[in-house]
């Protein structure tokens, strides 16, 4: 267990620095310059070159991004080139909220799969399938943003139930979260199916019958703990693809989180802000998949470290 | 062992099931009419597809309701017509007065439930709550498995198939069902084991009064357990009767047939080679009588490789230097019990896994061989793989499936491979016209004869065959040894002739290398190994292999 604890550490070191080291480039071949974009329009091309030495632009690229790692080390993401505070405090200060967005988001996602999937698994080739797999696939193809607006003009605008915007109580969670689970509802509806409908002609599932066991219990005892497995693994790759669906939720919905930061900070071409979310959902993801590798075993005894 | 005659306990009348169809509905049982006896054993026997498992399976209320359905008929269980019970009602019966064990114990329990929740579900089911551990305790204790109270926090891959087995029977007969329905409860297990499970059955059908329907294909099995025996063939019922008059006074031509056709092993006791199946044989005179095939302390091991970061697994030695020859046109028979490395063996032979030792294939070391250089001696070494549904390539036509060797190794142009592919599945006794048809279109026979063909189109000199008939049925089986025999004779073949099976290894083999944990244990002549074992090993395996004879076990 230690030993996997330690290669897991060395794997997040060598995954974050490949991170770095990618957004590093792509920042810096982006055409727009950031020291133009803090001086404004009418800045002398004086004043521009100033503002690039202090940031220390004009470094060679090699230098510049041998710079950022040495900070990075000792834990300083540098500082946000437009609001002059440390990106280290404005993560730090975002976080929870867009923790919560995507918590609200797994639950949404895991809950609504996972029944739907069974459903249709149970019900399979009968119209109640037919529905839950139609809509899991619109589910999966729509865009968040039209997802967003949707859900806006129904629940917020034409039926008042929940808030259009903000952040603060559980009513404002549903829709952003919402939003965020559909598109991973529909994958697990999918994938629970099939695993599901795989599982219920098991030998074991037989067995179970031929004991007598109620369809109550075969299916939550027997069939679901099987069919979850696949879905365990995919939760861990889904955190990846959330902190995509953050920044767009977040700004339809104006939640103040690391989304949002990350939108203003592209629009800025705040490279110190952009590297430093980029390497939080990196850790994100690693952290979802870590988080997923242990539970896995706790469900499937055949994973057990011996 | 008398049998006592009695009410039955289960009255099996006029049962017809049908299969639905997207053609309409299509009869799978017929008529089929028999009755269990209190404290009998009722052993219904036939190939696949006879209807055997489709009958179990009415019985217990288990058919697949989208597919199958009981279209007339009676099951009678004291009072109660199972075929006409609610889904509520059968519940009730189901492990309750009906129990019922599967033929793979290696996927017939819960992977992720612990084997004593699986245990104290089943008893709290029928019996309530309390005490249900007790009774678990007590079942895994009356199954001979060793220290129960650990097993029942252990998981199913934790223990071996006959445990897992022993498992099933616990499960089964923890709620002391009237019927003890075992479909083919042996057939996924070592020889030994199998000896080991009929005996427990035996022992339990005694202590808990069960009367058992066992449902198997092998005629050992029947003779060892049946007081009576019911027969089918294509969802009817052929024959049924007493045990010893089943085998000692078949009346229906089809239950003579599948007796013939059960290898019996000391059949060929006092000959040196296989029978000679072609009536004439241009044998000619071998001069050159070099091995075709000669390994000397072959080792391979598994997980041996220095592991990446952190990580060491201590390496399994799969085979331990094990060393034989094959002659031109002879048969080694290599026999052992599952994980004795008999095929482990037979793919080093070929170099298709890595090795240590020496392995020479017509005289040519193979060892350290590039892909490239092993490309001629594979033309004259070639494999036969167990399962012919698995080894061909659903989407590719029999005729591109055989000449696929000539097309690798650039033997032939089109219109010569043409030629090549009609005369090999002539020879392997199907007609031309088969080249153009897909595997789907044929059955398990006639798929290992395509893939036989497909081993000979680069007229090998060794053919490596890892348990080429074990999924055949018996009459089936013996009608490809026969094959493989008369194709030996015709082409001076060598065959590594790898099988769990004692008897059909005696039928083909003039030399007999036993195997066990990796070595070699016992190995000579086939007399020398079937008339006169010498290790303990060897006798046990063949003192376990149930003999197609009820009278040899009534002493």
């Amino acid at each position: 267990m230690a030993l996997l604890f330690l290669r897991r550490i060395v794997q997040t070191a060598l995954i974050l620095l490949g991170v770095a080291a990618i957004t590093f480039l792509l920042l810096y071949a982006l055409p727009a310059d950031p020291a133009r974009m803090i001086a404004g329009r009418s800045a002398t091309a004086q004043t521009v070159a100033n503002i690039r030495h202090e940031l220390g632009l004009d470094q060679p690229l090699l230098s510049q991004f041998g710079t950022y790692l040495g900070n990075l080390l000792h834990g300083n993401l540098g500082r946000s080139y437009a609001q002059k505070t440390e990106v280290w405090t404005l993560i730090v200060a975002r976080l929870p909220a867009t923790l919560t967005l995507m918590l609200a988001g797994i639950v949404v996602e895991v809950v609504l799969g996972l029944t739907l999937g069974t459903i249709a698994a149970l019900r399979r080739g009968g119209p109640v399938d037919r529905l839950v797999m139609m809509a899991s696939f619109v589910g999966v193809s729509a865009p968040q943003f039209v997802v967003a607006l949707l859900l806006l003009y129904l629940f917020a605008v034409t039926l008042g139930w929940f808030p259009m915007s903000g952040y603060g109580t559980f009513a404002h969670v549903v829709l952003p979260a919402t939003t965020l689970g559909v598109l991973g509802a529909g994958w697990y509806a999918r994938m629970v199916r099939s695993a599901m409908i795989d599982v219920l002609n098991q030998d074991y599932v037989r067995t179970a019958r031929a004991k007598g066991l109620s369809s109550r219990r075969i299916i939550l005892r027997h069939a679901l703990p099987n069919a979850i497995l696949p879905v365990i693994a995919m939760i861990g790759i889904d955190i990846g693809q959330f902190m995509g669906g953050v920044v767009v939720v977040e700004a339809v919905y104006g939640w103040p989180g690391i989304g949002q930061l990350a939108w203003q900070a592209i629009q800025q071409v705040d490279i110190p802000i952009i590297m430093g979310v980029t390497l939080t959902s990196a850790l994100a993801i690693v952290l979802g998949n870590l988080i997923a590798d242990l539970i896995a075993p706790v469900i499937d005894p055949r994973i057990r470290t011996r | 062992m008398s049998v006592p005659i009695s009410a039955p306990v289960l009255s099996v009348c006029g049962l017809n099931v049908d299969a639905r169809t997207p053609e309409g509905r299509k009869p799978v049982l017929q008529d089929v009419t028999f009755d269990l006896r209190a404290g009998e054993t009722l052993c219904i026997a036939g190939e696949s597809g006879s209807g055997k498992s489709v009958t179990s399976l009415s019985i217990m209320g288990l058919l697949p309701k989208a597919s199958l359905q009981v279209a007339s008929g009676n099951i009678l269980l004291g009072e109660r017509d199972l075929a006409k019970l609610s889904d509520r009602a059968m519940r009730r019966v189901r492990g309750g007065d009906v129990a019922m064990i599967f033929q793979e114990p290696m996927t017939s329990l819960n992977p992720v439930i612990s084997i004593g929740t699986q245990l104290v579900e089943a008893i709290r089911e029928h019996q309530g709550r309390e005490n249900a551990e007790a009774v678990a305790l007590q079942m895994l204790d009356a199954v001979h498995i060793t220290e129960p109270a650990k097993r029942m926090k252990q998981y199913p891959h934790e223990l071996s198939g006959g445990m897992r087995q022993r498992v099933m029977i616990a499960m089964a007969l923890s709620c002391r069902p009237k019927v003890l329905i075992a479909d083919e409860p042996t057939t996924a297990l070592d020889v030994t084991v199998q000896a080991q499970i009929l005996k427990l059955m035996r022992e339990l059908k005694q202590e808990f009064e069960t009367s058992i329907i066992l449902i198997t294909h092998d005629m050992g099995v029947v003779a060892e357990m049946a007081d009576r025996v019911v027969i089918m063939q294509n969802g009817r019922i052929v024959e049924q009767g007493p045990a010893l008059d089943i085998f000692k006074r078949p009346s229906q031509p089809y239950t003579q047939q599948l007796l013939a056709a059960v290898p019996r092993l000391g059949a060929h006791a006092g000959t040196e080679g296989p029978p000679k199946v072609t009536p004439q044989v241009r044998q000619e005179a071998r001069p050159d009588r070099s091995p075709i095939l000669n390994v000397r302390n072959l080792n391979v091991s598994y997980g041996s490789k220095a592991g990446r970061l952190f990580k060491g697994k201590t390496p399994v030695n799969a085979v331990k230097d094990v060393s034989f020859d094959i002659l031109p046109g002879e048969t080694l028979g290599l026999v052992g019990e599952s994980g004795s490395g008999k095929s482990t063996t037979g793919k080093a032979a070929l170099g298709l896994i890595p090795f240590t030792g020496s392995v020479m294939i017509d005289g040519r070391d193979i060892g350290g061989l590039s892909q490239r250089e092993m490309q001629p001696v594979r033309r004259s070494a070639q494999m036969i793989f167990q399962d012919p549904y698995a080894s061909l390539d659903p989407r590719m036509d029999v005729g591109r499936a055989v000449a696929e060797p000539l097309v690798i190794h650039g033997v032939a142009n089109k219109s010569e491979r043409q030629d090549r592919v009609a005369e090999l599945l002539r020879r392997v006794g199907l007609t031309p016209d088969a080249a153009s048809r897909y595997p789907h279109e044929f059955s398990g026979g006639q798929r290992q004869r395509i893939v036989i063909a497909r081993a000979l189109a680069l007229e090998p000199k060794l053919i490596v065959a890892d348990e080429s008939v074990a999924a055949l049925d018996v009459s089936v089986r013996a009608r490809v040894l026969d094959l493989l025999l008369e194709l030996q004779e015709m082409m001076g073949l060598a065959y590594l002739f790898i099988s769990h099976d004692m008897a059909v290894v005696e039928r083909m083999s003039h030399k007999v290398a036993v195997m066990r944990g990796g070595s070699i244990v016992e190995t000579g002549t086939r007399r020398q190994i079937f008339e006169n074992p010498q290790d303990d090993y060897t006798r046990a395996l063949m003192a376990a292999v149930p003999i197609p004879d009820p009278e040899a076990h009534r002493r």
